[in-house]
């Protein structure tokens, strides 16, 4: 048992599979099953950066919850009975990835993240070989006018990592969400090529923490990806010492 | 050496780049031992022309790209008892599905008339050297075989590794229904 798993004024216990477990005051279930080593599957959730709760892969069931709610964004309270999979939560989460890989022009084998991509570790995880509904194959452009990085949407899941870290770490804002629905797409202040951007700092950690190969570094190879998750390894730090200095 | 209870095998190459079947070539010394209790009956190893009757199991590598591909694919269906999408073209449509984006009218220019296509003399305006005979016409969008066809088994990579050619094959004449997500997945 970790220390997290030891009583204080400020744990409580609730059940995840049946098992009790003990979380701490204003942990969300996500990170209590972390802390307990149960695998919820995540995409847009990365630590540091705040629950978006839009990719929906971490629905859990709630016993006397008729709807399913997002792990990362759920508060985790006193004798709450979580499931974290059954054949309903596993159907939903294959069918969202589904919908990712049909939503855009997803093709592994020309991309530069290939091996190091969530979307396709999801896809590999969850046993997702084919695509029910049919592809969308969206005419969509790739903005390569910064001198350092590229974004490319074809590729984009639209998770956000890049819009929050860009605002709650690097503190530019110069990410954001333009468009609704299907039609949602990242941009860069307001709606303008990445290159001309007044408040880009070009820090890159947009890139960093993009789980696709939506965001890359010009120049860059399938093994330089595989160091981005090195990178993200600071995150929680960097929000960390932020939170020490209010 | 054919026998009548011998397993009858199959391979085909449709909308693709036949990086699959180097894959299963690269199976190396393997090929010898499935050859020893199966038939190939249909591949583009061998030289049969006419895709045969009663086939146990063919792999199909590829995307539907063209009428003839359609054709291909149906037939080969009402003549297998299972159908296995071989390769991420067969599974996604991948590389071939860039061309989606795309009208055939343009891609057939980009490939035949646009300057750089390699055609010397190039062609007269308003005049297109794509060729309107003897080539299978191109469907408005190149598809997953699962969208044309019911396909028992998927087998994702580009290309699957020999590894999980041979583990799929040996399963399914084992009579066991294989899932080779442990040696491949989409890209590799």
């Amino acid at each position: 048992m970790t220390h997290k798993s030891i009583p204080t004024p400020d744990s409580f216990t609730l059940r995840i599979d049946g098992t009790d477990v003990v979380a701490q005051v204003g942990q969300s279930i996500l990170e209590v099953a972390q802390d307990h080593n149960i695998g919820i599957p995540t995409l847009c959730y990365l630590e540091g950066l705040t629950p978006w709760g839009g990719c929906r892969l971490c629905l859990v069931e709630i016993k006397g919850s008729g709807r399913l709610l997002p792990a990362c964004s759920t508060l985790a309270t006193e004798d709450m009975d979580v499931t974290t999979t059954s054949p309903r939560i596993e159907r939903y989460r294959r069918t969202i990835v589904e919908l990712l890989f049909s939503e855009r022009n997803h093709i592994c084998a020309v991309c530069v993240s290939n091996g190091n991509c969530e979307l396709q570790t999801l896809a590999q995880e969850m046993g997702v070989t084919h695509v029910h509904v049919p592809y969308r194959y969206p005419t969509l452009l790739v903005d390569s006018s910064h001198d350092g990085f590229r974004l490319d949407h074809n590729r984009c899941v639209m998770c956000t990592r890049c819009v929050r870290v860009c605002e709650e770490i690097e503190g530019a804002a110069t990410k954001g969400v333009g468009g609704r629905g299907i039609d949602s797409m990242i941009i860069n202040d307001l709606n303008e090529p990445w290159g001309e951007s007044d408040t880009c700092t070009s820090c890159g950690k947009c890139v960093s923490v993009c789980p696709t190969g939506a965001l890359t570094e010009k120049g860059t190879t399938f093994a330089d990806m595989a160091k981005r998750r090195e990178r993200r390894e600071l995150l929680p730090y960097l929000t960390q010492t932020r939170e020490g200095r209010r | 050496m054919t026998n009548a209870t011998r397993p009858r095998l199959a391979t085909i190459w449709l909308d693709g780049c036949s990086g699959c079947h180097m894959s299963l070539l690269d199976m190396d010394e393997r090929l010898i031992d499935i050859a020893s209790v199966a038939d190939i009956v249909f591949s583009p190893t061998v030289d049969t022309k006419e895709f045969p009757e009663n086939v146990d199991v063919t792999l199909m590598e590829g995307a539907i790209g063209s009428d003839e591909d359609v054709e291909k694919a149906r037939k080969i269906r009402s003549r297998t008892k299972i159908l296995v999408s071989m390769g991420d073209c067969a599974l996604t449509a991948n590389v071939v599905s860039m061309r989606n984006l795309f009208t055939v009218e343009d891609v057939l220019a980009r490939a035949y008339d646009e300057p750089g296509s390699g055609n010397v003399p190039e062609p007269r305006p308003g005049e297109s050297r794509a060729p309107k005979r003897y080539v299978p016409k191109l469907q408005t969008k190149a598809r997953p075989v699962h969208e044309v066809v019911e396909v028992d088994y998927f087998l994702p990579g580009c290309p699957p590794p020999a590894d999980a050619i041979h583990y799929t094959i040996t399963e399914l004449l084992a009579g066991r229904a294989p899932d080779p997500s442990h040696l491949t997945r989409f890209g590799r």
